[in-house]
């Protein structure tokens, strides 16, 4: 066991344990954001940097501190070891300049975004990012890509957490899309046509943090917010039947695994449950589910009546603001 | 898909090539020399990785497609599109530009009438500004296949260059041995 | 003239061949290292000798190679990285081509220190016909009983193989170098696990550059004590300079560490003075990604003391008022050159180059080349300065793998020095962009 101080706060967690779900054994707002680390995937992690951290003291044993700010998803922890987040200046600062970093290509398009609501961006540049961008060149586009009837894909949302690659390697097997290209230029891709419809693809859908993996059965059928979440469960030979069913009245809009506080699936699912299966009669009914994050669709709980939800509430003031004049 | 696709079939010398890239790599890691391996492919094919020509690696290999197109659009030195018979690879970074690199470049553009990463109307050079070749001191310089031409300074030089070019085979490296 | 270690038969007629580099006391080293001592022994020789890894981070390689983990049962592997892609370096290549066999007697030597019986020499895949030489010379190596089995009779058995890159300049950062030998996308790992622990195919590895590689043949042969009486305090040895830019002889000089500047630029014997006699402006010392200085501090330190070719010395004044040895690439600029366009040129190669991996390099990079673009060619704002510096900023130690930082230092060293040169060209768009156009100090003058 190593025994760790995390913005003064004392947790014990198992030798190897990574900072970050020591702070998440804590819990509430001194947990660090984490756009590309995903508990179930291995690999995931140490990409968007947004979990970056300051360890003011290695261990009970080495005491220095390290001399960068580190990744708290992939950094295990020593005994003895000093970790500032939320009480860090230096640290706050950095992760104002990383959402800065991955907003400044985004297409800010959530009016029409199926994840408005629900999108890991949109929550971390409310909490964490600065009300107007410095950014005055033109912004990125890719080409269309068409991954089959199921998922749609919308690379100029993407973050590249790589999240959805790894799902794929690991949950759906066989493989047929992944990055392309490097640096700013990589996309997300089959490169030659080619559907994604592995029995257990569609959880790309659940990993992937912002809109551009959305599912083509729900598309445009209704905001989040005004949906009302269900557990429910079925018998399935495939996965374990475990679902989040999203509803409007007795209809079955939208059928996902069910995820944690942090936007972690507690299962993952299979094709045929979310696809497949959109009458009330396929589903035993467990009953309401809540939402657990810090986000608009609990911020505008379902369960309250839903009076003008602003579509676009937490993202920075338009881009066109505070620009040099040309 | 009705389309024919034409069978992918590498010469026995890059086939042996292939074999000998493998052979130097433990057993089960032959992803190893997937690098080569596209070097060699893309001096059979006539200077490009076609989608049928890195399936068939993907088949050599015994792995998926997708992990040949992550691979080969990751580097710069693979050709996804066709090109000339001579890819003029022209470096375009700092050093060589302090010894006029921006000015051979102008002047190839303006000889050969095409601009950056395109082929001439006969088919005969590709223009593909890459960075830093590690031939500095030479600036300005370019590669063609397996050859650096250095120190290209001067019209006269970059015409007799040009010239002799044109009058070049190609010729398949591990061939000649 | 000061002693060659690594050059000293470099251009002896045939040096290539396993006969005339065996007449010229070639393989000594591994006669000795593999029958007369052990392997600690040697790991011992080459810690006393105070060499530093000639690749860019300095880090002695003594002390590198004794990190190395041994777990039982476990292969262990030692990679030399031939990727010679830092902008400015040249040495590595032509030290190669010249002498392969130089590079394989250090393998040897150095495997065999390590415990390795499988090494690879990763080089970039532009220099495939510096492959083709490397490979010969190995099989010359195999025929003669230095490579395979039971080499000189000594029981120790190594292969030794070239693997191509694709083009790429990440492949130079050790971690996405043993990707990319695993037939990867050059992606840096997040460490740790460092390589010493987990490297090539899960296994303990040690990545060293061709020129420190190439360095222990000679301190085998002559002790690692004899090694540390040359150059100047911890910078020991030799190192290899490959010196471009505005001068008269650009090439590749093996120098003594500790060489003042002024006299590795104007004596005869290495650069010999700007080109056309014109004034030094500015100097980039060890590749692309170390901050770039003016004349006046490339000379002399800010403590007005002569600035010497040393790790030390070149650092000395930190990032406000120093630079860095790095790669050993010189850099030359003379008065004619505009450094705003090159650091536009530098900062378009790290957006090229960026993997994409982690989000500060992948998103900064472009956004710094753009705006670099944009006062270049005549469309800056003066606000654009500090947005460069605060970009710089953002990436500067975020990142996975140093290329960030390589890619912030060359921007913020540049408005650091010659901020004034950036505002003129944003109050002067017009004369700025005229052809040839360069900024000359109080005057706003211009010559085309
Ligand atoms: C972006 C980047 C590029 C690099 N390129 C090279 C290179 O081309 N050659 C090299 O030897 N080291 C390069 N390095 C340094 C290597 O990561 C590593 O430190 C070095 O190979 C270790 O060898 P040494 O200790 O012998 O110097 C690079 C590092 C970075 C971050
Ligand atoms: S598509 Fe989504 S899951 Fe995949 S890399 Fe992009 S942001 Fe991540
Ligand atoms: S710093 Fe740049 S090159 Fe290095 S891992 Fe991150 S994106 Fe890739
Ligand atoms: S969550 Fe840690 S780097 Fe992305
Ligand atoms: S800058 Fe052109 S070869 Fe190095």
């Amino acid at each position: 066991m190593a025994k760790i101080t995390f913005d003064g706060i004392e947790v014990e967690v198992a030798d190897g344990t990574t900072i970050l779900q020591a702070a998440r054994k804590i819990g509430g707002s001194v947990v660090p954001p984490a756009m590309c680390y995903y508990t179930p995937l291995k690999g995931s992690g140490g990409k968007c940097r947004v979990c970056l951290v300051k360890v003011t003291q290695g261990s009970a044993k080495d005491p220095r501190p390290m001399p960068k700010l580190v990744a708290s998803c992939i950094t295990p922890v020593q005994d003895g070891m000093v970790v500032e987040n939320t009480t860090n200046e230096d640290v706050l600062n950095a992760r104002k300049g990383i959402v800065e970093m991955l907003l400044i290509n985004h297409p800010l398009d959530c009016p029409i975004c199926d994840q408005a609501g629900e999108c890991n961006l949109q929550d971390l540049s409310y909490e964490h990012g600065v009300s107007a961008t410095r950014y005055e060149e033109e912004r990125r586009t890719f080409n269309k890509v068409d991954l089959g009837p199921y998922i749609q894909l919308h690379m100029t949302r993407c973050i590249l957490c790589y999240r959805c690659v790894y799902t794929a390697d690991q949950i759906a097997g066989n493989r047929v899309h992944g990055v392309l290209g490097r640096g700013d230029a990589a996309e997300i891709g089959t490169y030659i046509e080619n559907i994604v419809d592995q029995e257990m693809s569609g959880n790309v859908i659940d990993v992937c943090p912002v809109g551009a993996l959305t599912d083509k059965t729900w598309r445009f059928k209704n905001r989040v917010w005004f949906t009302k979440p269900m557990d429910a469960h079925r018998d399935c030979p495939t996965c374990s039947g475990k679902v989040t069913l999203w509803n409007r009245g007795d209809q079955v809009l939208r059928v996902t695994a069910r995820k944690d506080e942090y936007s972690e699936v507690e299962e993952f699912i299979c094709n045929t449950c979310r696809f497949e299966k959109k009458e009330m009669s396929d589903w035993t009914i467990e009953g309401p589910r809540h939402i657990n994050r810090a986000s608009v669709i609990s911020a505008n709980h379902y369960e309250l009546p839903v009076v003008n939800v602003p579509i676009v509430p937490n993202l920075p003031a338009s881009t066109k603001k505070n620009l040099p004049q040309h | 898909m009705a389309e024919i696709i034409n069978e992918v079939k590498f010469s026995d010398a890059g086939m042996a090539e292939i074999q000998r890239y493998i052979s130097h790599y433990p057993e089960g890691r032959q992803k190893s020399a997937i690098l080569p391996i596209m070097h060699v492919a893309q001096a059979e094919f006539g200077g490009w990785l076609s989608p049928q020509v890195m399936d068939k690696i993907a088949e050599i290999l015994n792995i998926q497609p997708i992990e040949v197109y992550e691979v080969a659009t990751f580097y710069t030195m693979f050709n996804l599109k066709p090109v000339g018979k001579h890819v003029l690879e022209v470096c375009r970074t700092g050093p060589c530009c302090l010894r006029g690199a921006d000015q051979m470049i102008d002047m190839i553009k303006q000889k050969l009438n095409i601009e950056e990463g395109e082929t001439t109307a006969d088919g005969m050079f590709t223009l593909k500004p890459v960075e830093c070749l590690a031939s500095c001191g030479t600036g300005p310089m370019l590669q063609v296949r397996e050859t650096y031409y250095e120190n290209l300074d001067t019209e006269e030089k970059l015409d007799q260059f040009l010239e002799t070019l044109r009058n070049t085979e190609v010729e398949t490296p591990y061939h000649q041995k | 003239m000061g002693i060659k270690i690594l050059t000293e038969h470099i251009n002896v007629p045939g040096i290539e061949t396993l006969e005339v580099y065996r007449k010229h006391g070639g393989y000594r080293s591994v006669e000795k290292a593999l029958k007369t001592m052990t392997p600690d022994e040697v790991v011992e020789e080459v810690k006393t000798s105070g060499l530093r890894g000639r690749g860019g981070a300095g880090f002695p390689t003594g002390m590198k190679w004794s990190f190395l983990a041994k777990p039982e049962g476990v292969p262990r592997y030692l990679v030399c990285n031939a990727d010679e892609s830092e902008p400015g370096t040249f040495k590595d290549r032509v030290f190669m081509q010249k002498n392969p066999h130089a590079l394989i007697e250090g393998m040897i030597t150095s495997s065999y220190a390590l415990g390795a019986n499988t090494s690879y020499i990763y080089i970039r895949g532009e220099l495939m016909f510096v492959l083709r030489i490397l490979e010969k010379a190995i099989a010359e190596a195999y025929a003669a009983g230095l490579l395979g089995k039971n080499i000189m009779g000594s029981g120790y058995d190594l292969d030794l193989h070239v693997a191509p890159g694709g083009g790429a300049y990440i492949c130079g950062e050790e971690t996405a170098l043993l990707e990319s030998l695993e037939g990867k996308r050059g992606n840096p790992r997040n460490k740790p696990p460092f390589p010493a622990v987990k490297g090539l195919f899960a296994s303990p590895t040690v990545v060293n550059n061709v020129e420190s590689i190439a360095s222990v043949p000679w301190i085998v042969n002559n002790g690692g004590a004899e090694y540390a009486k040359i150059g100047v305090g911890r910078s020991t040895g030799t190192k290899l300079i490959s010196a471009s830019g505005n001068i008269n002889n650009p090439g590749v000089y093996e120098i003594e560490l500790g060489v003042p500047v002024e006299e590795f630029i104007y004596s005869d014997e290495y650069c010999g003075g700007i080109l056309k006699g014109k004034q030094l402006k500015a100097v980039v010392p060890g590749g692309s990604s170390v901050p770039i200085l003016p004349a006046n501090l490339i000379l002399k330190t800010a403590a007005g003391e002569d600035r010497l070719m040393t790790y030390e010395s070149l650092s000395d004044g930190g990032f406000v008022s120093g630079s860095m040895l790095g790669s050993g690439a010189f850099i030359v600029f003379d008065e004619d050159q505009c450094i705003v366009r090159n650091t536009w040129n530098y900062a378009r190669f790290y957006h090229h180059e960026s993997c994409g991996q982690c989000s500060p390099c992948r998103e900064g990079t472009g956004w710094m080349e753009k705006v670099l673009h944009r006062i270049e060619h005549g469309h800056g704002h003066q606000q654009d300065i500090d947005l460069l510096v605060s970009v710089a900023k953002q990436i500067e130690g975020n990142t996975i793998c140093p290329l960030g930082d390589a890619a912030a230092w060359p921007v913020a060293s540049a408005v650091r020095h010659f901020r004034d040169e950036f505002e003129w060209h944003i109050k002067h768009p017009q004369e700025a962009t005229l052809p040839g156009a360069v900024y000359r100090g109080q005057l706003e003058t211009i010559t085309a």
